[in-house]
């Protein structure tokens, strides 16, 4: 139920504040999701999707910390 | 997908799983509050990466689990009438009520529809303007903005054929519930990271220090679980219970702003009964005021209707609320696996794609004496590659 995915913002379709949506790309598969929580992020901004919002846009310098923690790099092939 | 393989490859979760081992000195108790982090430990079997020492626990976390019979037999009662158009998220269909389920009621002709967001059944309101749109607004803090946002189009917009029959839950007073609790074994949590978007986390040093319990909010991903259960074995050694966070990518402290503004204007708290576990003070959210025109429960006539206390299905035997209290485990359940699966489910644990006993039977394997066995459940050597493919390729008990 809190399962909330990654998606990259491709476009905006409606801009006013209260109705922000935009196609948001999750690895290829295109949704026409609500922007309205997240005001500060454009097209080329991935964000976290939950039951057709995005709830919080992904820091990328955040999500490297992890891989720099254990010195590794974060493009090796997934298992 | 960029942000979720990356964080699944099985190298950074074997040095992860190294640092764990080289920290950890006593047995400790951790306790995973979503039951969307329950589902990857499972999944994933990260537990045969972890010491024998380190036992994980299960928590409350699924809104399915925890909404009370007495919702669903007001779902049940509404989607039966003519004239509504009734919509929920789709696990919610074949959660046992009082005397049946929603899937019976579609069954009979009751038009039931399963959505996506609770934006979907606005619309169909808009589409379908003679009848009655109800949706089933079930979650945490993670879907209340989502719900709140509905209910505030449809009074902007005055689509008043649109209502709401909600359900919603708050995690902290449910964390304090369980700490207060005498029979409560949980040294630490991992809070879940996508309430924390929503909320932040600026409420939990206060529980953090009064009950000198670590908590870490934590993500999803194997690699995110096993850092959040890094972070907090390092904090139990050290004697420290204070609050990190390891999802910084995308939890901010004070959370999300406009998703707080935006519950605070549509709901209001309430004291909340969790199924299984019981009342639990100012846990629950329900519409304000100025939103009561579009609360089902007042248009409908419902408000005071109680179902029977003494259900079949609360005295089966289902032990959903230790469960979900990190008391006991579903394989502890006698009806684990043999009445109770997942096409003929006696508790919601064992329905939702986030309830612990779901997670057990999909996923975990059984030894030949047919009982589950935690230790042998996970096979070293093949498990993680054969979870992250698919569940099909997973050893489930014969039907
Ligand atoms: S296995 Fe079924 S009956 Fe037992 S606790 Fe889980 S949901 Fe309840």
């Amino acid at each position: 139920m809190c399962l909330a995915i990654p998606g990259k913002i491709e476009d905006i379709l409606n801009a006013l504040p209260m109705e922000r949506t935009g196609t948001v790309s999750f690895g290829g598969i295109r949704k026409e999701i609500n922007l309205a929580f997240v005001p500060e992020a454009d097209p080329g901004d991935y964000v976290i999707v939950h039951a057709g919002f995005a709830i919080s846009k992904i820091n990328a310098t955040e999500a490297r910390r992890i891989f720099d923690l254990l010195a590794c790099d974060e493009t090796d092939a997934p298992c | 997908m960029k942000y979720m393989h990356e964080y699944r490859q099985a190298v950074t979760i074997r040095q992860l799983a190294d640092k764990i081992a080289a920290v950890t000195r006593q047995h400790w108790t951790i306790m995973e509050v979503c039951g969307g982090q329950t589902h990857a430990i499972v999944k994933y079997g990260l537990q045969q990466f972890l010491p024998a020492q380190i036992e994980l626990v299960h928590g409350p976390g699924c809104p399915v689990c925890v909404t009370s019979i007495d919702i669903i037999d007001k779902a049940i009662d509404i989607a039966a009438r003519p004239n509504v158009i009734f919509c929920s998220f789709g696990d919610m269909l074949r959660v046992p009520g009082s005397e049946k389920d929603l899937q019976s009621v579609k069954a009979l002709g009751g038009d039931i529809r399963i959505v996506y967001s609770p934006m979907d059944a606005l619309t169909l309101a808009q589409h379908h303007p003679d009848k009655e749109v109800v949706f089933l607004a079930i979650g945490f803090e993670t879907t209340a903005p989502a719900n709140a946002m509905a209910a505030y189009q449809a009074r902007k917009k005055g689509i008043n054929n649109f209502s709401l029959l909600t359900s919603q839950f708050l995690v902290p007073p449910a964390i304090e519930a369980m700490c207060q609790s005498p029979q409560s074994r949980i040294q630490g949590f991992l809070a879940a990271g996508h309430v924390c978007a929503i909320t932040g986390y600026e409420s939990y040093p206060k529980l953090a220090e009064k009950y000198g319990v670590p908590i870490v909010v934590t993500g999803f991903e194997p690699l995110d679980i096993l850092q959040g259960i890094f972070l907090c074995i390092q904090q139990l050694e050290q004697g420290r219970s204070e609050v990190e966070n390891q999802y910084s990518r995308v939890v901010r402290q004070q959370g999300n702003l406009p998703a707080q503004q935006m519950i605070n204007e549509v709901f209001e708290c309430q004291s909340q009964s969790w199924r299984g576990i019981g009342h639990i003070e100012q846990s629950g959210l329900k519409l304000s005021e100025a939103f009561r025109p579009f609360d089902a429960e007042q248009k409908f006539g419902l408000r005071d209707k109680v179902s029977s206390a003494n259900n079949k299905y609360d005295t089966a035997g289902c032990i959903s609320g230790d469960i979900m209290q990190g008391l006991k485990k579903p394989c502890d359940c006698i009806h684990f696996g043999k009445q109770c699966r997942p096409e003929s489910p006696i508790g919601a644990p064992m329905v939702s794609s986030e309830g612990a006993c779901a997670a057990y039977y999909r996923y975990a394997t059984f030894n030949e004496s047919d009982t589950f066995n935690k230790n042998a459940a996970f096979n070293k050597s093949d498990t993680f590659n054969k979870s992250t493919t698919s569940e099909k390729t997973t050893t489930r008990r014969d039907q």
